[in-house]
């Protein structure tokens, strides 16, 4: 259990970028309009260093890394203090999809410009209808056979970040005749296609970071349906463990919030108290859990059903971190920064990426085996 | 990086799991509250045919000479079988050597000799009754180890009854051995032990409420069971690697071993006592009787999580330790 010299020189190599690169001063909130222009800024620096997308292969921009180095990187730049990633739904969640199953043609035009955030992509899985339950999705695409393509209608909701991106994938049915997870398909669809109405609107943290997406009809041609035309739910779910687990909330941001907190702590008690060191065991072992996961995909395992675990596991800890900081804070923790802030937004995180609930009915059905309902 | 067993390293611990699941069934532990100290010894001296007991012992003392990331999944397997008796305790006396009383040694490498320890040195100690090697200190690496060569030993009841309390009043001199690691592979060993009886009692629980039905469904469908069942599995995932880290800093002589071992054994604590009273209640009324296996492994489990330091204890050492120029 050790890092080799390779590993090393690269979170050596990651380290000084970052201290020589990260902006002193924090950046607007990328949830905001001005914050977001800012964050795209930063993201093309990052993509002309190379440390953008650093797992990917080296033609679309990457280094090529290892999961070992990728969950380095992830430790060096949140303990830096760089800017959230504004292209996280991008490249975290839409790329493996697009390794997995896109065309040739469909990675040579998409991962390029997404890794230069030239591209800029947000999630359309939610609806105000479907939310825990996606399979209820009633925004549909009819065929186009003229056009060699398909028109989409309906309404996405809570898309993050929807009402500053450029384009956004999402599912749709296909098949009227088919219902739940039959006949949907996955689409890339460009915001500024006809048709396309983006509203942003607030959310608990005070940002506009949300959006309604309303499609009349929006044309997309075939090749921009990923994964082929039905499939939609099965390409959808192949990729929801990058959501649950390492790639969209790696280790490295909560190991650095505790650290954070551990600083809060001296500072405003003169020590370390029990409910603190407690919270910084919980990111530890979370860390090491993601160690001994990573392990096994190194020696060519699957991780299934365990990214529920990860999910349950980082998303009560970034609860517990910030409660613990408020907790020192005492009446200032009622203030508007970054603590309060982020505990708004922890609060979120047993939200998003499929609901606590759903991930503890997953972990009990498919991890120990418990029946169905 | 890797972060895992090594091939040997399973190896050892499969052929522990293997030889416990065949020789130490529930009927053992029982035997073991029945006070019938044949059944458990003979598992005992199996285990010690396997190196076992004398895993830490030098080589030229006639031990194996491993290190504590065997030694973790080992006990691990030890405290998913609830075998009785302080093997966590032998194991960490034994490496102790030839410090030990005459005879000692060889006793524990054959599998009749038992070590207890009361670490905190409050004068009780869990298996003083049948113990061929009494310690007592150590507590917190600060305090020396010693033996006590005569006693006047006075059963006390427990609540599990295979840990065989006692509290005694010393005559003889104590002679003091050398400490070293002895107390955080005490916590080490302890903490291992609660992640494998955490593990029991989650498997026990699921295979209950699989095949018990309510309402005529099994009520392992209902999602109040499912998701405390859920968290007790998160916590025992969480626990394991932590355990499994302490024990390589131990081993590689890391300098935040002692914050590492701490943090196994709150985390490890935590999984076990969530298990202990998560099993009982998704049991019902059958958790609440000496009838089912649960109780013998959910009371070892809070015995357990309170030995070598409670939580409180533990965790208060990680925020000392991690507090600036409070290093110990
Ligand atoms: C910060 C944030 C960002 C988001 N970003 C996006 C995005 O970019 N794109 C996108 O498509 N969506 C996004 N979402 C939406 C998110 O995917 C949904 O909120 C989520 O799937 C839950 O759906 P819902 O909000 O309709 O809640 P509901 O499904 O109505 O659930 C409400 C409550 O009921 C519980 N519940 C529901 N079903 C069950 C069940 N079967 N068993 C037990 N409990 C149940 C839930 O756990 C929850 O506590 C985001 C949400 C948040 C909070």
């Amino acid at each position: 259990m050790s890092y080799s010299p390779e590993e090393r020189r690269f979170r050596d190599q990651a380290r000084s970028w970052l201290a020589d690169n990260v902006p002193a001063r924090p950046l607007p909130s990328g949830d905001t309009r001005e914050g977001f222009a800012a964050h795209v800024e930063w993201e093309r620096r990052l993509f002309d260093a190379g440390w953008s997308v650093v797992s990917w292969p080296r033609a679309y921009g990457g280094r090529e890394a290892s999961l070992w180095e990728w969950l380095i990187f992830e430790e060096e730049y949140h303990r830096a203090g760089a800017p959230a990633r504004v292209t996280q739904n991008g490249i975290f969640l839409l790329a493996p999809t697009l390794f997995e199953f896109g065309t040739p043609d469909q990675q040579d035009r998409y991962l390029p410009a997404m890794a230069a955030a030239e591209q800029l992509w947000c999630q359309g899985w939610s609806e105000p209808g479907a939310g825990s339950d996606l399979a209820a999705i009633t925004s549909r695409a009819v065929r186009d056979e003229a056009a060699g393509g398909w028109r989409l209608s309906g309404q996405k909701t809570w898309t993050t970040r929807g009402a500053f991106c450029t384009h956004l994938f999402g599912l749709f049915r296909t098949d009227q005749e088919q219902s739940r997870h039959r006949g949907l398909t996955y689409f890339l669809v460009p915001l500024d296609a006809q048709g396309v109405t983006v509203n942003g609107f607030t959310r608990l943290d005070g940002d506009e970071g949300f959006a309604d997406v309303f499609l009349d009809e929006v044309f997309v041609p075939d090749e921009d349906v990923l994964g082929g035309v039905g499939n939609g739910w099965r390409v959808a779910m192949a990729t929801t463990g990058s959501e649950r687990g390492l790639s969209l909330r790696s280790p490295g941001r909560f190991l650095a919030t505790a650290e954070r907190l551990v600083a809060l702590s001296v500072e405003r008690t003169g020590a370390v108290t029990e409910d603190v060191a407690q919270a910084w065991m919980d990111a530890q072992a979370y860390q090491l859990m993601t160690l001994s996961q990573v392990t096994g995909l190194a020696d060519g395992g699957e991780l299934g059903a365990a990214s529920s675990l990860s999910k349950l596991c980082w998303s009560e800890l970034d609860v517990r971190l910030h409660e613990s900081a408020a907790g020192l804070l005492g009446a200032e923790a009622e203030v508007a920064g970054p603590w309060s802030k982020g505990l708004l937004f922890a609060l979120g995180g047993r939200i998003y990426a499929g609901t606590n609930e759903i991930q503890r009915n997953i972990v009990a059905e498919r991890l120990l085996g418990l029946p169905r309902r | 990086m890797r972060f895992a067993l090594s091939a040997e390293q399973a190896q050892f611990r499969d052929l522990v799991r293997d030889l416990l699941a065949a020789e130490c069934p529930a009927q053992v532990v029982r035997a073991g509250w029945a006070g019938e100290p044949a059944a458990v010894g003979r598992v005992w001296t199996m285990l010690a045919e396997l190196g076992v007991t004398g895993l830490l012992v030098a080589a030229q003392d006639g031990g194996l000479a491993l290190d504590e990331v065997y030694l973790v999944p080992v006990l691990t397997e030890v405290g998913y079988a609830g075998l009785p008796g302080p093997l966590v305790e032998t194991v960490t006396g034994a490496a102790l050597g030839a410090a030990l009383p005459a005879g000692a040694l060889d006793a524990v490498l054959a599998g009749t000799g038992r070590i207890a320890v009361d670490e905190d040195d409050d004068g009780l100690v869990a298996h003083g009754v049948g113990a061929t090697v009494l310690l007592r200190g150590g507590w917190a690496g600060g305090t020396p180890v010693r033996v006590v060569s005569t006693v006047d030993l006075e059963p006390v009841a427990a609540v599990d009854r295979t840990r065989a309390l006692a509290r005694y009043r010393s005559d003889g001199t104590p002679v003091d051995l050398p400490v070293a690691v002895f107390w955080q592979r005490g916590v080490l060993g302890t903490s291992a032990a609660l992640t494998g009886l955490a593990r029991r009692l989650l498997d026990l629980t699921v295979d209950y409420v699989t095949q018990r039905e309510q309402f005529g469904v099994p009520i392992g469908s209902f999602q109040a069971v499912k998701h405390q069942l859920a968290e007790l599995a998160l916590a025992i995932e969480l626990a394991s690697p932590a355990v499994l880290r302490a024990a390589h800093s131990l081993a590689t002589g890391d300098p935040a071993a002692a914050t590492h071992v701490s943090m196994a054994k709150v985390l490890a604590g935590q999984a076990a006592a969530r298990a202990a009273t998560t099993s009982i209640q998704c049991h019902g009324a059958m958790g609440y009787t000496e009838e089912s296996d649960v109780h013998l492994f959910a009371k070892r489990a809070l015995a357990l999580a309170g030995a070598w330091g409670p939580t409180g204890w533990h965790r208060r050492a990680v925020a000392a330790d991690l507090t600036p120029g409070k290093e110990s």
